[in-house]
């Protein structure tokens, strides 16, 4: 039987926001304080070696959940555990044990990638010798140039700077990498690039991914389970043909992921992010 | 791999970091020197005029070595205190600071790393400018006190660490306006400590305020080093006081600390890149 990796117990998640743009009687606007809920009473288990999905809108709460994971944040509710280690008790485990890459590339922009890599390495208490071969190694795979590997990252591309984060999030050998949206803004080209190193990992380590996206296809072809969320609720989880099978076809054609998400939320993937932005 | 090697390992990446940030912001670096500089330059030339200010006969060399002191002090004391309190606004500036604190560093190491580089820093910066400005006039420290001047300046270093790192807690609490309020608390730490003038010329309730400023103490004992070239042993009783308002201010910086990074992942703080 294999080792849980994640599991995630009753979890929820709210922020206070301060609204100043509010009038009140019309005439002076004045501050007050809204409760947005991000997660409610999420539970969920991840097997070591498993590549999870999470598949949702813009603002659907994928990203606070991957927070939460990363140690960033904390449950107003509820538990996470890594391997065992609670993550609000045990933090310094967990941070051993993970690492992420997300949707924005933050770097020192002014460094190089192998600066960037090398202060990663070293927070990491990775030996320098060994995290240079290994930054290079990485680099290389993902396609990047290696006379680029010593120049400044702000002269680098979206695409470019978002394979340095792979890189990053793959450098530390995390035996649960977290994936937040590591493809979104990327050239077709560079996400084939992230996808097929996402594969490969996934194929030759024992590596548990999480893996957050709002592309369908890209869940579809990387993961061994799905969990839909919506508003901040797990709506559906199972395999991607599982998903697929949940909802009777009405022409007899192939159902898509798109088709699960419409028939279980009401609504379309566009118009679920237009609510959120709007709700935010 | 022993945690001694992990955690030493992590404390180098903060040294390191910072060297390559003066690396790669040099121009920004030499703009901060020639404003140091011509700050010290300007406020030494306030002393060298005092017996054309007064119309009366005054010992300029004894008051430019007094402003000078005051300057050149205050000059690596405050590369201390913004050294550790930008710890954090840097990486909010960058939006790396999810990302450091995710590793798995501790927030000493975090210090640690960062009072290593900004020691090494202040100490180089502030030879540099005194490198200069002794050109510039006519000093007298024939019967200074040096080793204990050595020994006051690494006492003051220790409490000025611990102020930088309640000055980092200010832009974890506030994104915006964190770094800001750095410069404020840095000003009034200029204004009571004595820095330019004897504490004695301020009103009473500033001068209790004064007392509380590890600042004071540091300049004071400085300034009866080198002008008057009091011996180490007079000075020892200062120099276990500021190590022990150090260690007390650290510890409760680091407390504090804690508690205000708990406060920001509850409220969901450190996304924002501000």
């Amino acid at each position: 039987m294999r080792t849980t990796a994640l599991e995630i117990e009753g979890v929820r998640k709210l922020f206070v926001r301060k609204d100043q743009t509010k009038r009140h009687r019309g005439l002076r606007s004045h501050k007050s304080k809204e409760e947005v809920v991000a997660l409610r009473e999420i539970d969920l288990t991840i097997k070591q070696g498993e590549v999870f999905g999470v598949l949702g809108p813009n603002g659907s709460g994928k990203s606070t959940l991957i927070r939460l994971v990363s140690t960033l944040l904390l449950p107003d509710s509820g538990a996470l555990r890594v391997f065992g280690h609670d993550v609000e008790h045990d933090p310094f485990a967990v941070k051993r044990l993970i690492n992420r890459v997300s949707v924005d590339a933050a770097f020192f922009k002014k460094f190089s990638p192998i600066e960037n890599l090398m202060y990663a390495a070293r927070l990491y208490g990775m030996n320098a010798g060994e995290a240079k071969l290994k930054m290079r190694s990485i680099l290389k795979r993902l396609g990047l140039k290696e006379e680029t590997f010593d120049n400044p990252m702000e002269h680098m591309s979206r695409g470019m700077q978002q394979k340095v984060a792979v890189a990053r999030g793959f450098l530390t050998s995390p035996v649960l990498l977290l994936l937040d949206e590591p493809t979104t803004g990327l050239d077709p080209h560079s996400k084939r690039d992230v996808q097929a190193f996402v594969r490969e990992i996934r194929d030759t380590h024992d590596a548990t991914i999480l893996l957050t996206t709002h592309d369908m296809d890209e869940a579809d072809r990387l993961c061994d389970r799905i969990a839909i969320i919506d508003e901040g609720r797990i709506v559906a989880l199972d395999t991607p043909e599982g998903l697929k099978t949940l909802i009777p076809s009405s022409n007899g054609d192939k159902q898509t992921l798109e088709d699960v998400f419409i028939a279980l939320t009401g609504r379309g993937f566009e118009e679920a992010e237009a609510a959120e932005k709007v709700a935010s | 791999m022993s945690l001694l090697i992990r955690e030493m390992r992590g404390a180098y990446a903060f040294v390191e970091r910072n060297i390559n940030l003066i690396r790669r912001y040099w121009g920004w670096e030499i703009v901060w020197l020639i404003y140091s500089l011509t700050n010290a330059l300007a406020i030494t030339y306030i002393g060298n005029g005092m017996s054309a200010i007064s119309g009366q006969e005054i010992d300029t060399q004894y008051v430019v070595t007094y402003l000078l002191v005051g300057a050149l002090i205050w000059q690596y004391l405050s590369v201390i205190f913004y050294a550790i309190s930008e710890m954090i606004a840097w990486e909010r500036w960058e939006g790396t600071i999810e990302y450091t604190f995710m590793a798995p560093v501790s927030r000493p190491t975090h210090l640690i790393g960062t009072t290593l580089f900004a020691i090494g820093y202040g100490v180089v910066r502030t030879l540099v400018i005194l490198g200069i400005v002794v050109g510039f006039f006519r000093l007298n420290l024939g019967g200074a006190n040096l080793l204990g001047a050595v020994l006051m300046l690494l006492a003051g270093s220790v409490s000025f660490v611990g102020l930088g790192i309640f000055a980092a807690v200010l832009p974890l609490l506030y994104p915006e306006r964190g770094a800001q309020m750095t410069n404020a608390a840095a000003a009034i730490l200029l204004l009571v400590s004595g820095v330019y003038y004897p504490i004695e010329t301020l009103p009473g309730w500033l001068q209790r305020i004064a007392a509380a400023s590890p600042a004071t103490y540091v300049i004071q004992g400085m300034r009866a080093c080198l002008l008057d070239g009091r011996s180490t042993g007079t000075l020892l009783p200062t120099i276990f006081t500021l190590i022990g308002i150090g260690v007390f201010v650290i510890a409760i910086g680091l407390v504090i600390f804690r508690y205000v990074e708990r406060y920001a992942k509850r409220a969901g703080r450190l996304k924002r890149s501000g």
